[in-house]
């Protein structure tokens, strides 16, 4: 029969010979092979305290974005959550009064603005369809937790830290996703 | 007075045997955070480093597991037995420490300790009663379980340790004759005079090995409790401590035949190429506990090493391997010992 790979070995049916027989020898050989793993180096990275160094496209965790001046970028048109494939977006949209120039950059803003981490695939379409840079995907994992409920993230849990209060907060949030020049 | 009894001696065998007793279960119980890392260092993993410093308070934390599990007792089990069979594991493996010469003697105030609890004169043939025992609590509790795998455990374990557990005497007979006791004390003080028993005797010592590993019914020989083709074995319908008992006393009887090993073949509490004689006794007590734990940990390195390197055996092979080859191996070398003995002694 043709052999599929070059890797493939006649298995030997011929009895064992008095070394064989004797087991010891591959006895301590196996042992000196376990032996040699001592020294090897362990592939484990401690999670916690050490993390694997991401890939500059990986898809995290959503955040909402702020302007320099420490506004929201969200005006709730819903492109997010028209171009999610699993669903996981819901928004409630607000006008903006007379007063809040400095929290919202636009007229419109999301009042509401939800994520059911449970169900979203990290897909980064919502980065995509945003025509406000106003949502992209960090390096941060989305933490585990006990109940579903608290899967549901909220405006809360999703805006990034204002950029003129908490500056260094800000920009490790922000790492190095926020380069992109913001369109106006 | 007819009963003199001596109260200080009394005494000093009392805190002796707390402490021995004490020190092997604490050893056991980090015997076995020390499986769990070298087969982890082993199998180039990281092995537990959560619970506490380096994962040292992983053991208290499995053992507190297994205390707040659910005691299940089955229906059909035969209860008293049931209960009988992890106590009588746990039992037996605790007893043997008893003729173990731990040290030489300590100066403690003007009053000679030995550090041994029982210079029996017949220690090792005391070692060997207590370790045939040990199988009554693994098929007591295979049996009294009702269940056919815990049964089929149950007699494997009596099979494997019986089988060799002549090859193991058969190999200690040779090592009698060289020594001419059978105090563990007197082949001890015999060994730091000359010669280390495994120079005279290596064939001895390597079934003696092989078959101390059957004894513990660790891998190769742990059939008894072969995960994969028997679910537990003898404790498979154990849980809550009760199983930790019949682990736990398998971790003890590892930890009590290394010293076993230690003591007959490897000098005991002697240090290599030292003359202990020179220094204060008790310094020298205190360094030849050091050297005997030495020893000890570098057996129980070996037996884990093995278990983490070597497949387990077919029933058909452990058979073949207990009855013809270890026995007649064992007779060989007692004959030739006894040649040797009787050709430089005319």
């Amino acid at each position: 029969m043709q052999a599929l790979t070059n890797r493939a070995k006649q298995v030997d049916r011929a009895p064992m010979s008095f070394m064989e027989k004797m087991y010891l020898p591959a006895i301590i050989k196996g042992m000196s092979i376990t032996f040699s793993h001592i020294f090897k180096k362990k592939p484990t990275i401690n999670y916690p305290e050490k993390t694997r160094p991401f890939s500059p496209v990986f898809r995290g965790m959503q955040i909402l974005n702020r302007d320099a001046e420490g506004r929201e970028n969200c005006t709730a048109c819903g492109l997010c959550a028209v171009a999610c494939p699993a669903e996981a977006i819901t928004m409630e949209a607000a006008e903006r009064q007379i007063g809040e120039e400095n929290l919202y950059r636009e007229e419109k803003y999301a009042a509401k603005y939800e994520i059911n981490m449970l169900r979203c695939i990290f897909c980064g379409l919502c980065e995509e369809a945003c025509p406000k840079d106003a949502i992209y995907l960090s390096e941060t994992f989305t933490p585990a937790d006990y109940q579903r409920k608290q899967f549901i993230y909220s405006k809360n849990d999703l805006l990034i830290p204002h950029p003129q209060e908490n500056p260094e907060a800000y920009k490790k949030a922000l790492g190095n996703r926020g380069n992109k020049t913001t369109v106006n | 007075m007819l009963l003199a009894i001596d109260f200080a001696l009394l005494l000093e065998k009392l805190i002796l045997v707390v402490v021995v007793v004490f020190a092997s279960l604490g050893i056991a119980m980090y015997t076995t955070f020390a499986e769990r890392k070298v087969a982890a260092i082993l199998q180039d993993r990281r092995g537990p480093n959560r619970a506490g410093p380096f994962g040292l308070l992983q053991p208290l934390a499995d053992g507190m597991k297994l205390f707040f599990k659910e005691e299940i007792i089955p229906d059909f089990s035969s209860k008293f037995l049931f209960v009988m069979g992890p106590a009588l594991a746990m039992l037996t493996a605790c007893m043997t420490s008893a003729v173990i010469p731990w040290g030489d003697k300590i100066d403690f105030f003007g009053r000679m300790v030995d550090l041994q609890i029982a210079d029996v004169n017949i220690g090792i043939l005391y070692v060997f009663g207590v370790v045939s025992l040990g199988v009554y609590g693994i098929m007591i509790g295979a049996w009294a379980s009702n269940n056919k795998f815990s049964l089929m455990g149950g007699l494997r374990a009596a099979s494997q340790i019986i089988s060799y557990e002549l090859a193991m005497g058969i190999s200690l007979i040779a090592l009698l004759m060289i020594t001419g006791t059978l105090s563990l004390k007197e082949m001890v003080v015999q060994q730091q005079q000359g010669y280390w028993n495994v120079v005279l005797q290596p064939l001895g010592f390597l079934i003696f090995l092989i078959c101390s590993f059957a004894e513990c019914n660790r891998t190769p020989f742990d059939l008894p409790e072969a995960e994969n083709e028997l679910i537990g074995g003898y404790h498979t319908e154990y849980s809550s401590m009760k199983l930790g008992f019949y682990l736990f006393s398998e971790y003890i009887n590892m930890f009590i035949s290394s010293v076993i090993m230690a003591t007959l073949f490897f000098g005991g509490y002697d240090i290599p190429f030292f003359d202990e004689s020179v220094l204060a006794p008790n310094l020298a007590a205190i360094l030849g506990i050091v050297a005997l734990m030495t020893k000890v940990i570098a057996f129980i390195f070996l037996f884990m090493w093995v278990r983490w390197t070597i497949p387990r055996f077919r029933y058909d092979q452990l058979m073949h391997l207990g009855w013809r080859i270890l026995i007649p191996m064992a007779l060989f070398n007692m004959l030739a010992t006894g040649g040797v003995i009787l050709y430089f002694n005319k």
